[in-house]
Order: C-alpha cells, then structure tokens, then sequence
C-alpha cells in the first residue's frame, strides 16, 4: 500500500519533468490580448489552444477594436494588441511618447468580400464599378448590368478597420455617399444584405453564405486561393502588435499562431493562412 | 453610545447620498474635458450646424447636425407611438379597469421596462424591420420609423406608469364633485380628471422622450446607421448615441475624432437635462395646482 503511493509519486514526478523538458513553463504567466474583432476569433481559439498545452499561462482575450487595442498597447493594458490595420503615424508617435515601441507581426491574411443579394443578377463588378456605387455616382443596378433596381450602399462604421481597408484598396480613399447606411459589425451588414434585395455590402470572407452572394471583383472570385496568390485586390493583412520583438510568453504566443496549428486555426475562423 | 452609532450612521448615509453627486460631477467632468478641445479644433457652430460627418477622412468632416436631427427625428416619432399607447392605457388602467384588471395590466407594461434593449434591437431587427419594409415597399428596413417604433414601444411604461400615479393624484372630491353635478363619466374624465392631471402626463411624456433620445443598442441595430439629414421618417437615419456606441472603439485616442465623440455625448447630456428640467418643473407646478404642497 505504502509502496504503491511512493511508486505514483515517483512516476508523476517522472512525468512531470519529462513534461517540463518539452514545454518551457512561464511561472503562471498572464497574457492580455485586446483589439480588433476581425481579430478576435483567431486570438481567441489560438489562446485556447495554447492554454491547453501550457496551462500555467493565463490568457484573457477581449474586443474594442483596432484603435482600442492600439491604445491600450500604449498605457501598458494589454500585452498584445489586435489590429485589421496597420498602426498610424499618428500611434507610433504616441507609443514612443509613453516608451512603447510597437512592434508589427502579421498573423493571418483576409479578404474582403463584395456582396450582394442572392437575388440579384450581377455576378461580376470592377473595382471602378463598385467605386462608382460607395461614392454615388451609380444609384441603379441597370447601370452595371443588373435589374433596373435602387442600389441600397451598406458600409462599415468609417472608424471600423474593415472600412479603412476597404476605403483604401476599392474607393481612393473617396467618400462614401451620405446615405450609405453604416453597420456595425461585418454580420450586421451581411445581416442587412440578406434582408434587402437591392442591397450591396461588403464583408471579411468568412461571411459569405447561401444568404448573401460575393461578387467577383475585376473577374476574380473571392476564394481563399485567389487571396493568397495575391490575384484578388480586396485582401488585407491581420496584425498582432507587440511592445518590441516579442519575447518571453508572447513570442511563445505569437510563434504558437505563427505555427502549423495556429495557421490551421486561423482556417478555422473563417480567415486566409499565411503558409 | 446610542447617540455615536446614530452619528455614525448619518455620516454613513450622507455620504452614499452624496455618492451618486460624485458621479455625476466626475462624469460631467470627464465629458467637459473630453469634448470642449473639438470646440477650439473645428469651431462650435461648424460641430453643431456642419452637415456633414465623415470623421475619419482626409480632410474630414466633423458636421453634427444629420446626428442631432437623427436623435430628434427617431425621438419625434417614439411620441406618437408611446403617448397614445402610454396614456392611453394610464387612462384605462385607473378609469375603466377593475381592481382585478388592474392587478394584471400594470406589471404586464412594467415588464415592458425590464426587457434589454439589445433583445428590442433584436427583435427590430428581426422581425420589425423586414415587416415594415414589405408593408411600405421601402428599399430597406432600417429606417428612423423602425427605430422610433421600437422607441415607442420602450417608452411606453415610463409614459404609462408616471401618467398614471399623475390620474392616481387627483383627489377623490374632484370627482365626486363633477359626478354630485350630473356630468358623465366621459365629462368627468375629458374635463376635469384629465385636465387635473394634465401637467403630470407631460411630465411623463417628456420623461418618455428622454429615455428614448438617450437609447442607444436599439437605435443602433435598427435605424441603419445613415449619416444624412432626414427628409422623412422612412429613410435610415444616425442618432448621436449610436455614433457614439458605434465609433469609440475604433477611434484614435486623443484624436478630433475622439474629442468629438464626447462633445457629442455632451451635447446629448444637455438635451436630457433641459427635458428633466423641463418635467422637473411641470412637476412642481403640478403638485401646487392640486395643493400637495413640495
């Protein structure tokens, strides 16, 4: 009886050493990652996923934003900020104010899908096209081959990433009309175009669905392949910003999404891996 | 001994009283400071009179006036729907309905008030928004009309609930009086019950539009978020609040843009205060006419 006890001792003592030797422990470390929601869910699963393999790593994971992950990168609130946008001059300046340098890790890559009502007829939209409508110049489908049909612009919140970038790659930057109704997340506006015939909107890739119909833009269609060989014009990079070159339990963290599972993940959640 | 543990207790109690001035001191505060720097960068009359609000473009915009209208339109519209419904049933809940009656109604409408507003947005969004577009053949359902009646719907019990303690008020006497000179239970209601009571209805209606300007996840999920100058009720509007809920997240802190947020929400601070003022004192004038004293 006594024997036995001092044999389980040995061997979880054994197993825990022989455990150590493989994964590097950080004395119950806690991570905090913050930011954009375009983000989120591969922050999330990939946080879960590394929990699981080391469990003495807490990580807490939480939305806001891009600008909001930015931020708090900056006053030393988070560990790792989320972003759907490359970092503004305007941050750099006040990260190096506060002594943050931040430092850029590209983690996913995602595509912006144009979509339209499954209803709709047109299939196919240049970029200029689908300029002309965000802007007003073009207000009826017949204009770009569809049903003579009020063309309802649906937009992001021009603060939200997934605007920046989409006001970068399609629009020049140029207004989008007045009365462009601006939803606030990507399934809103997926939500809002599954319920409006006459509607275009625009959305990260993992939202295309048998309610809503993505678009081909300048001839090609939005698919994973298309985004990764660079064919596809509306794709953007997905950041993790650390305060300088990772180290420690963040490298752990940010070379664990980097990694083959991470990527796999990263599938998962509906975005584009790098490798 | 006595005597210590009752000063102990005041001093305890004045200063939970006294806690919830120091919110509202520090918030007042923090949105003064926040927000007047937009005052000096764009200029007070181009923030609350601009057309147009493009915040985050080069040069951008930082117009509030399709915000502000947005709020008051989407507000506009919650009246007509919540004073029919909310001093309509105040009026049959203490003029018609039995005790029994009575008993069911009034938590039934108080339920009304317990409902998050995200569930409202929801259901908006779901089920209102779709309906209405169909019904009136709009090219989207998410219009300040969608938002007001979901409003509506929300401001009913608070209209419900004060128009009708204002009914509750009016003495016994006054009654038994216009009854003791022959009029009718209509005449006894349109002309002196209802008039007695007038000032506490609007005291509630005006509370009721200021729980509907203030709203904000509902507005947010159903007026589809346009940034235009209203035309008519059936057109997407965006109300201050949700442009505030909507872009803070995202906005770069410290920014114009960030400024302007909170200018926005201090703008909307002044328009619940002038409609609380407003009650405040409908209120006082009230309880004079029907001799409650303070």
């Amino acid at each position: 009886m006594f024997k036995s006890k001092i044999a389980i001792t040995v061997v979880a003592a054994v197993l825990c050493v022989g455990l150590m030797g493989n994964v590097p422990t950080f004395a119950a470390k806690s991570l905090t990652i913050k930011g954009s929601t375009t983000v989120l869910p591969i922050a999330q699963s990939c946080a879960e996923a590394f929990m699981d393999v080391h469990s003495d790593v807490n990580i807490s994971v939480q939305g806001g934003g891009s600008g909001v992950g930015i931020a708090s990168l900056i006053d030393g609130t988070c560990d790792i900020a989320d972003a759907s946008r490359p970092i503004k001059g305007k941050e750099v300046v006040k990260a190096k104010e506060n002594g943050v340098q931040a430092y850029e890790n590209v983690v996913a890559l995602d595509g912006i899908a144009v979509i339209v009502h499954p209803s709709n007829p047109v299939d196919g939209l240049s970029i200029e096209q689908i300029k002309k409508i965000y802007t007003g110049e073009i207000s009826n489908w017949s204009e770009v081959g569809g049903k003579n049909m009020k063309v309802t612009v649906i937009s992001r919140d021009s603060a939200s990433g997934t605007f920046e970038t989409f006001n970068e790659l399609a629009l020049d930057k140029e207004k989008v009309r007045a009365d462009a109704l601006l939803q606030v997340s990507n399934q809103a506006v997926a939500q809002a175009v599954s319920r409006t015939p006459g509607a275009i909107g625009y959305a990260g890739l993992g939202y295309l669905s048998s309610a809503v119909k993505g678009v081909n833009v300048d001839g090609v269609q939005p698919t994973k392949k298309n985004i990764v060989n660079g064919s596809y014009k509306l794709a953007r990079k997905l950041f993790m910003y650390t305060n300088g070159a990772p180290a420690g339990v963040v490298k752990a963290f940010i070379d664990f999404v980097l990694s083959e599972k991470g990527q796999e993940l990263v599938e998962k959640a509906g975005y584009v891996p790098l490798i | 001994m006595h005597r210590i543990r009752e000063r102990i207790y005041k001093v305890l109690f004045t200063l939970l009283a006294f806690a919830s001035l120091l919110f509202l001191v520090g918030i007042t505060v923090t949105l003064f400071i926040e927000g007047l720097p937009v005052f000096k960068e764009v200029g007070f009359f181009d923030f609350v009179l601009g057309k147009s609000w493009y915040p985050t473009y080069e040069p951008p915009d930082f117009g509030i006036l399709p915000l502000i209208l947005g709020s008051l339109w989407v507000t506009a519209g919650a009246v007509l729907f919540c004073v029919p419904i909310g001093v309509g049933s105040a009026l049959f809940i203490n003029e018609l309905a039995g005790k029994r009656l009575k008993a069911v109604l009034k938590p039934i409408i108080e339920i009304l008030a317990g409902i998050p507003s995200i569930v409202y947005g929801f259901f908006g969004i779901v089920v209102i928004a779709p309906f209405i577009q169909r019904l009136l053949n709009l090219p989207v359902g998410l219009t300040a009309f969608t938002g007001s009646l979901m409003l509506g719907i929300m401001a009913t019990p608070t209209v419900c609930s004060i128009s009708e303690d204002a009914l509750s008020f009016v003495p016994r006497s006054f009654r038994e009086a216009s009854l003791a000179v022959g009029a009718n239970r209509w005449q006894t209601l349109t002309r002196v019950v209802f008039p007695a009571s007038a000032s506490g209805i609007s005291t509630s209606i005006i509370l009721g539009m200021s729980r509907a300007v203030g709203e904000t996840m509902t507005v947010l999920m159903v007026t589809g978020g346009a940034a235009v100058i209203p035309h008519t009720l059936f057109q997407p509007v965006r109300p201050m609040t949700s442009t505030i809920a909507a872009e803070m997240g995202e906005a770069v802190m410290g920014s114009t843009h960030y400024h302007s947020l909170f200018a926005i929400g201090l703008i909307l601070f002044f328009i619940i205060l002038v409609f609380n003022v407003i009650a405040e004192l409908i209120t006082r004038r009230f309880r004079k006419k029907l001799g409650l004293g303070r």
